[in-house]
């Protein structure tokens, strides 16, 4: 793996690598010296051309873990916003002798088209491209899902490292349309073994969404009355509010959003026939009482928090496994020192 | 790593029972140098030197009735703190296993299969100073093969083998290694 | 060069070898054996070329061609623009008006066509906009433009839809009485918002916004009904989907006067190369799927497509080279037109050399109106033609294209096919593959 661009290309043994790696993480950030000294002397560079402090600072954190040196560059109110190109900004920083690029871009493709310019011989990480794939989101959401999966079957006690989602239903819900987040996932969850459903407005989702492997609901109370065992609201944008895609904000919530009346159904799921409870996940920024309730986000079955906790394991994995692997080999296991 | 590759020379320097009484002539070794297994831990470092680790283990648990493994016998994973990462493939790091007391002022013993260039204990002494701060550090390995880059020596050994630096040396376990039925150590030579 | 040319052994329209003679701007004559009689008749200096295994095609005429000129020089000149031409095989290209300022005045089509005429490396006629500034509002000075030295007939907003359905019709019917069309750049603009590429499984995948096929063929639909209505000639600008060439056939059918025509690169290529984002894909109308490929391609050799336009759209690299979003549409074509039609019609079987001819030359003249190109091979007729190597092959390499515009989807294959001679009025301007000199005496 030389760039994590979109995880239609991961396999899963590919991805059960990420995810066991990451699993190893969480441990780090537990401990008392949060620091692993892996990407010493390396420069991981934030190429943010989109305003998202949550996900940066989360690739920051997850840099910083594994001392690597973390380059920040906001394209606002840089020489980007005076017309430079990409290209230009990327020469710049492959100058600079960026090891990593991170790139987040309301371009769909801009990463893909990163990594196969001769512009720089970094890594790229996809933070979000546009309306395409936003690759550690949906890898994190998975290591979130697979530990309360395997936990339900085999216990706390045991690793899940190794494991997939094999026989897990997944519910996501909202603007699949617009959603990188959602297109991720879709991939992601079902190279892992689990079994994905779309519950849209017809205006939200894509055209095309036939040739997905998804079924697709109109309706959220059908789509819970088929109990998912999980359930991953979208964030609804702002700028869709305005009456094209749908009525309203109140509209939506009704029909779309996890209310409370909603949520006492959740309540009610269970993860497959284990006594767990079914779970509930938001890429976040959240937009309380529109797509999902207070009750719903703060309920036993919300795994957001985790999430966060999750993003910076999952990030720190995919930096050690794109940095430490040798340029143009396939990974392989390790030989003795 | 690498399989044994099948057109290259390769011959057993260590039988099942020899890996045996290595083992368990490591663990009376343990006990008489620490006097004891009072604030003895054990952590194997991963692959092999995880299951070695816990053989060990059951040897002074069965020296010593106050030994007990769940307790004290761990693993130590070492591929984050490795000094030649980017040049092979990319590693996925295997479980760290402290025991639930930590490591604090604890003597721990590291065990692997095989000593060479002593780059892997280097990296294992890293990784044990960002866990804790134990009293000592011992290190037991079950073939030592020479030709050290780091200033480093073991103080159990189960076989001091003399190779060339283009030998290579394998510990292959049962339950362990898909391929092998039964333990040994193989020393292949092109 | 004053002399006449002896073309010999030439396969006219790709069948029976024929000798031809040049002479005076025209078809001297045509027959078998001309070089004795070239030998025993004429005292003047005589260029022998063995057309061998080469192809005689009468030349071929874009109805759709960008030559930038004025306004963005730095993608396109009249100079440049019209040497690709020759090195395509074209004698005649229209040049489309979104110039800066844009062709909606008597005098840029005048400057327009001086420009071609200086250059002569290929004829040029300018098309007038429709609405003035391409806005879609006003009506530019269609009659005026008709009445210049450019004497304007195609009249297209192209790059922009004339979606006004009133407008439409009063543009229509209002260039009837002097024997213009109206050409339509047919795309919804409202479904066509934010549009990157064909919406459908791929575009649901890429995250791009969707260019629905339902926005080009609504208003094709709307425009037909149109021309039935007023009984004005209406031409289909860069046909795009089977949903199109189905309405076009039912028109057609009806005694609709409407013409219609398809890129080279519509008939090749389809949306699964977006994949890339490389932005060299990224065109209007967007690439579609294979079922509008093969459409086309069926609709062309069955004649409910008239004709092949380039839509010739050189933009400089930097226009290129950036994300897919931000990225210019447009792809070259003049000097891929031919290997690429060959691929897509001829090695499938579709279409012969003659067909062939039709939709690249005669087909585009009688709709334009054209007296002297689209002829046909034989004594008496103008000059314009050209010698085709239906053998040659290798990579197509944009960077020794004559065009300013790197932007060829078709870089690196391998495709069948490539002009060797271009003669225009007689005089070559390409030979032996390589431009020679133009027409007014400018060196390659």
């Amino acid at each position: 793996m030389r760039h994590l661009l979109s995880t239609a290309d991961l396999t899963r043994t590919q991805a059960l690598r990420i995810l066991d790696t990451a699993e190893e993480m969480t441990g780090v950030s537990a401990r008392e010296v949060k620091k692993l000294p892996t990407l010493r002397g390396r420069t991981v560079v934030n190429l943010f051309f989109e305003d998202s402090t949550r996900t940066r600072v989360s690739f920051e954190a997850a840099a910083k873990r594994l001392s690597a040196d973390v380059v920040n560059f906001s394209a606002k109110g840089s020489s980007v916003s005076k017309g430079e190109s990409l290209k230009d900004t990327v020469q710049t920083l492959d100058a600079m002798g960026a090891d990593a690029i991170v790139i987040r871009h309301g371009s769909s493709g801009a990463p893909a088209q990163l990594a196969a310019s001769d512009w720089s011989e970094a890594a790229v990480v996809n933070a979000g491209d546009g309306t395409h794939e936003h690759p550690t989101q949906a890898l994190l959401d998975a290591l979130t899902l697979r530990r309360d999966w395997h936990a339900a079957h085999y216990g706390e006690a045991s690793s899940p490292r190794g494991t997939d989602l094999t026989g897990m239903r997944v519910l996501i819900v909202g603007d699949v349309l617009h959603s990188r987040v959602a297109r991720s996932n879709i991939w992601l969850l079902t190279t892992l073994g689990a079994t994905v459903s779309l519950v849209a407005p017809g205006t939200l989702l894509p055209v095309g969404v036939e040739s997905w492997p998804v079924t697709v609901h109109y309706s959220f109370d059908q789509a819970l009355a088929a109990g998912p065992d999980a359930v991953i609201m979208l964030r609804v944008q702002a700028e869709r509010m305005g009456g094209s895609f749908f009525p309203n904000a109140a509209e939506y919530a009704r029909r779309w959003g996890l209310t409370e009346e909603r949520l006492a159904v959740v309540n009610q799921l269970r993860l497959a026939e284990t006594e767990a409870p079914a779970l509930i996940l938001h890429p976040g920024p959240m937009n309380r009482g529109v797509e999902i309730s207070a009750a719903a986000a703060d309920s036993a079955q919300s795994r957001i928090t985790e999430q966060v906790t999750n993003g910076v394991s999952v990030r720190m994995a995919v930096l050690h496994l794109l940095l430490t692997g040798s340029r143009g080999h396939h990974d392989d296991d390790r030989s003795s020192l | 790593m690498s399989e044994p590759n099948a057109a290259a020379e390769s011959s057993q320097v260590m039988s099942a029972a020899d890996i045996d009484r290595a083992l368990t002539r490591i663990a009376h070794e343990i006990v008489e140098a620490q006097r004891g297994t009072h604030g003895l831990i054990i952590l194997g470092i991963p692959r092999r030197g995880a299951p070695l680790a816990h053989r060990l283990g059951a040897n002074l648990a069965r020296i010593d009735a106050d030994f007990t493994p769940d307790d004290a016998v761990g693993a130590l994973d070492i591929t984050m703190y490795r000094d030649d990462l980017g040049s092979g493939g990319a590693r996925t790091p295997e479980p760290t296993d402290l025991p639930q007391a930590g490591i604090d002022g604890a003597t721990v013993v590291l065990v692997d299969d095989v000593l060479f260039s002593g780059r892997t204990v280097r990296a294992a002494l890293d990784a044990l100073s960002d866990l804790g701060r134990p009293a000592a550090v011992r290190l037991a390995v079950l073939v030592d093969r020479g030709h050290r880059q780091l200033p480093v020596r073991a103080d159990h050994v189960g076989k001091n083998l003399p190779t060339s630096r283009e030998e290579r040396v394998f510990v292959q376990l049962a339950g362990v290694d898909d391929v092998a039925t039964e333990d040994e150590a193989v020393m292949i030579t092109r | 060069m004053s002399g006449a040319t002896l073309i010999t052994s030439a396969r006219l329209y790709g069948q029976d070898p024929a000798d031809l003679l040049l002479r005076g701007g025209q078809i001297a004559a045509v027959g078998d054996d001309l070089r004795s009689q070239a030998a025993e008749q004429l005292d003047e200096d005589v260029t022998v070329i063995d057309a061998e295994g080469l192809i005689a095609l009468p030349g071929m005429v874009d109805l759709h061609t960008h030559l930038r000129e004025p306004g963005r020089e730095d993608a396109e000149t009249v100079e440049t623009g019209t040497r690709a031409a020759a090195r395509g095989g074209f004698t005649a290209v229209h040049a489309m008006a979104n110039s800066a300022p844009v062709a909606d005045t008597a005098g840029v089509v005048e400057q327009v066509h001086r420009l071609g005429l200086e250059s002569g490396w290929s004829e040029v006629y300018p098309v007038g906009a429709v609405t003035v500034g391409l806005g879609g509002e006003r009506l530019a000075e269609l009659g005026a433009m008709a009445e210049s030295s450019a004497a304007v007939r195609m009249f297209s907003d192209d790059g922009h839809c004339v979606d006004n359905a009133l407008l439409m019709r009063r543009a229509m019917e209002y260039v009837k009485s002097f024997g213009g069309f109206i050409a339509q750049h047919a795309q919804e603009p409202t479904l066509t918002a934010e549009a990157q590429m064909n919406e459908g499984e791929v575009s649901a995948t890429l995250g791009l916004p969707g260019w629905p096929a339902v926005a080009e063929e609504a208003i094709i639909a709307r425009d037909v009904l149109l021309a039935q209505h007023t009984g004005a000639r209406l031409h289909i600008c860069h046909v795009s989907t089977a949903g199109s060439v189905g309405i076009i056939r039912w028109a057609k059918d009806r005694g609709v006067a409407v013409t219609a025509e398809v890129t080279p690169h519509h008939l090749m290529l389809t949306d699964e190369l977006v994949t890339s984002y490389n932005p060299v894909y990224k065109v209007n109308p967007p690439l579609r799927t294979r079922v509008d490929v093969d459409a086309l391609r069926q609709g062309l050799a069955e004649g409910v497509i008239d004709v092949i336009g380039t839509d010739h759209a050189p933009h400089p690299t930097q226009a290129k080279e950036c994300e897919w979003a931000q990225a210019a549409m447009g792809m070259t074509g003049l000097e891929t037109a031919l290997p690429v039609v060959a691929h897509a019609m001829i090695s499938t079987g579709l279409m012969d050399w003659r067909r062939f001819s039709e939709v690249t030359s005669t087909e585009p003249a009688r709709i334009y109106g054209h007296q002297h190109q689209g002829r046909p091979l034989q004594a008496g007729e103008p000059a314009n033609l050209i010698l085709v190597d239906p053998q040659a092959a290798g990579p197509i390499r944009p960077e020794s294209h004559a065009s300013k515009g790197r932007n060829s989807p078709f870089a690196g294959l391998e495709l069948p096919g490539r002009v060797r001679y271009t003669f225009l009025a007689g005089h070559p301007t390409l030979a032996e593959g390589e431009l020679a000199t133009s027409l007014t005496g400018r060196a390659a």
